[in-house]
């Protein structure tokens, strides 16, 4: 019986440097629009910077992984720990 | 309203007559159940109907309005998708009391009244925990244990709310509290146990991952949504809630940060996305519980078809930690791009469910001027990418290798999960028909849609993936578990077993020396001579105070003992004293 062919493209290193450059490639062109909209600010003027939502998600989520990182020290035990 | 009928009664008649039915018969009643309540919510008119009585009280068991049928709605389809997702089961034990327990929460959002609710409240969460029970594991039973304690407790505040503010008002009514008192509060907090609010969350992230496959996708559903439904009923606009809400949404993307078990890391995204509702309905504009009540439509679906996504994988591969999975994308595709659609939902990427309805929660705090609220639900909104959109599928169809190739579950599996990415996505490119049923009148128009907002959202979250590849070595997958709010009764209930163990015993092992052993000993020394010892206890302080030498207080001491051995005892003294006494007794007796 033939052997059911499986998909493993992620396997090779130089498709995965596609999908990297390609990603760049759209966060690149996700900020480009910025820089010729004008945006109305909620609260504040600087939301109206260009890719200010960019920097936002970016710098949120470095602030929650490393804060999740520091009490991780504190909150995380061996899974035996309730036995 | 009599030509109505109930549709919590339909689930309730369905799990009563399925130990009648087998096979096919039984699989076909069990997904015509849902469908036919669905059909008979969208008949429903708004009034209310089937009144009864008990306990003396004028009791409404259906209550139709906006509101209540934006709930049974959702109720209704995620029932039908779950229990086409669950057709393999051989067990009745499962659908039925999946039957009973939607039932009930059908029940809940329907009931008219604070006790029609309060009686719905706890059939919910006993029928509830049999799918945990289901698992049939020693883990599960004692998870399952610490689950209906909490709902226990959380019932028995709301019980003593009710009957406090039924005593203050006279009313069983159940409608938006005004009056913020000891009753208002402790059904405040009832609801909010249900809802899953630190402290009082740790129930969810603790017993769902423990349920059955089926049952975990039942169980994300309906105990917090429930919750979210009466607090919108019953405290819409409730500042404090706008607190609880955005500490939910921050507390659950960090412990499934922490997480390593792909059903527990969904687990701790229901808790942070039930804080968008809570806040929502902590904002309490009509554009803010419109937010809530179309966010919980939509998380409902969107979180059962990640659920089910888990659950596939955990069906075929057995295993549910991260550590031990990764590379199923090879031979799960299918599972793989239901999970992903189920993920871009969760994160409101645009063209899914999310997007539709998350921001309307956001653009009504903006509307109030709440900067915090914005702020939080933002950080909190890049969060959710992070921990559900890219972490679970990351490790578990990506990520290193594992060297399993389960293969795609079976089909009934793959048609519920296709059947609510087709919803997931509906809802996101065409949301129309769900903001027809939102229950408020909107004074702003709500419209997603704009280039501006959809550019902000996409250069959000695309970001928010950046900094999760670049920072994937401090995000690396641990074999450890997160100590939450339950260690106060899990270890804590044994640090007070420990600790009365050890104070309870010691008393009573000191009882047992000093009552058990030493008195009776002493009893029996001393009245081994009683008469002599008695004697001596008199003689010694008269003794003592008559200024006698210690040798003459032996010597007489022993004089005594000897004459009470030999009997040699002058008879003069004992009946004199007879008489002094006899004469103190008379005297007393007659004044």
């Amino acid at each position: 019986m033939k052997e059911k062919k499986v998909w493993d493209w992620l396997d090779y290193p130089q498709n995965i440097r596609k999908v990297r450059i390609v990603f760049y490639i759209v966060l690149g062109l996700l900020v480009v629009p910025d820089l010729f909209l004008h945006k109305h600010a909620l609260f504040h003027s600087y939301e109206t910077w260009p890719g200010f939502y960019a920097l936002f998600g970016f710098v949120s989520c470095v602030l929650i992984i490393v804060v999740s990182k520091l009490l991780g020290f504190v909150l995380k035990r061996k899974e035996d720990y309730y036995d | 309203m009599t030509e109505y009928f109930p549709p919590a009664l339909i689930f309730f008649f369905g799990a009563l007559a399925l130990p009648f039915l087998g096979g096919k018969i039984k699989n076909a009643a069990i997904l015509a159940v849902p469908v036919v309540a669905f059909w008979m919510i969208t008949t429903f008119e708004p009034g209310a109907g089937w009144h009864y009585q008990l306990f003396g009280f004028d009791l409404t068991m259906l209550r139709v309005d906006k509101l209540s049928k934006a709930f049974g709605y959702v109720f209704t389809i995620n029932a039908f998708a779950a229990f086409l997702f669950a057709m393999h089961l051989r067990s009745r034990l499962e659908p039925m009391s999946a039957l009973v327990y939607i039932g009930a929460s059908l029940g809940a959002v329907f009931a008219g009244d604070l006790i029609t609710l309060y009686l719905f409240w706890e059939v919910m969460a006993v029928a509830s925990t049999f799918l945990i029970l289901a698992r049939k594991r020693e883990r599960s039973y004692q998870a399952a244990f610490r689950y209906i304690m909490v709902h226990l407790f959380g019932g028995l505040c709301l019980l003593a709310g009710i009957l406090l503010q039924i005593n203050a008002t006279g009313s069983v009514a159940f409608d938006g509290f005004t009056v913020r008192s000891l009753p208002t509060y402790l059904i405040l907090l009832g609801f909010l146990v249900n809802a899953a609010a630190p402290p009082f969350s740790a129930w969810l992230s603790d017993a769902y991952p423990e349920a059955t496959v089926t049952g975990g996708i039942v169980l994300t559903a309906y105990t917090t949504k429930t919750a979210v439904y009466t607090l919108i009923r019953g405290f819409p606009g409730w500042e404090i809630l706008m607190v609880v809400g955005c500490v939910m949404a921050l507390y659950g993307i960090v412990y499934a940060i922490l997480e390593n078990d792909m059903r527990r890391i969904l687990a701790y995204s229901i808790i942070n996305q039930v804080g968008f509702m809570v806040t929502g309905v902590g904002i309490g504009t009509a554009m803010a519980l419109n937010g809530a009540v179309a966010h919980a439509f939509c998380h409902i679906i969107y979180k059962a078809l990640l659920w089910m996504s888990a659950g596939s994988v955990l069906y075929m591969t057995g295993k549910s930690k991260c550590t031990d999975l990764g590379g199923l994308y090879k031979t799960m595709p299918w599972t793989l791009i239901f999970g992903c659609v189920g993920a871009l939902a969760i994160s409101s990427f645009p063209a899914f469910s999310g997007y539709t309805s998350k921001p309307m929660i956001i653009e009504a705090g903006v509307h109030e001027g709440f900067y915090w609220v914005w702020l939080i639900l933002e950080v909190a909104s890049a969060g959710v990418f992070l921990h559900a959109g890219i972490k679970f599928p990351y490790f578990v169809f990506f990520a290193k290798d594992s060297g399993m190739r389960p293969g795609e579950p079976p089909k009934h599996m793959l048609a519920a999960m296709a059947f609510m990415s087709f919803l997931c996505i509906f809802l996101g490119v065409y949301p129309q028909p769900l903001y027809n049923i939102l229950p408020y009148e909107m004074v702003a128009h709500f419209e997603p849609y704009t280039l501006g907002h959809t550019l902000n959202q996409l250069q959000l979250l695309m970001f928010s993936a950046l900094a999760f590849f670049l920072l994937l070595p401090m995000l690396k997958r641990t074999e450890t578990i997160s100590i939450d709010t339950d260690w106060f009764y899990r270890k804590g209930g044994r640090l007070v077993y420990s600790v009365a163990a050890w104070s309870l015993n010691g008393i009573n092992e000191w009882a047992n020396r000093v009552l058990a052993k030493q008195f009776p000993a002493f009893l029996g020394r001393f009245f081994a001579n009683g008469v002599a010892n008695s004697q001596k206890l008199f003689l010694i302080p008269y003794y003592r105070t008559s200024g006698l030498s210690a040798e003459e207080e032996q010597e007489r001491l022993r004089n005594l003992s000897t004459s009470f051995i030999t009997g040699a005892f002058p008879i003069g003294v004992p009946v004199l004293k007879a008489v002094f006494f006899l004469g103190v007794l008379a005297v007393l007796f007659f004044i």
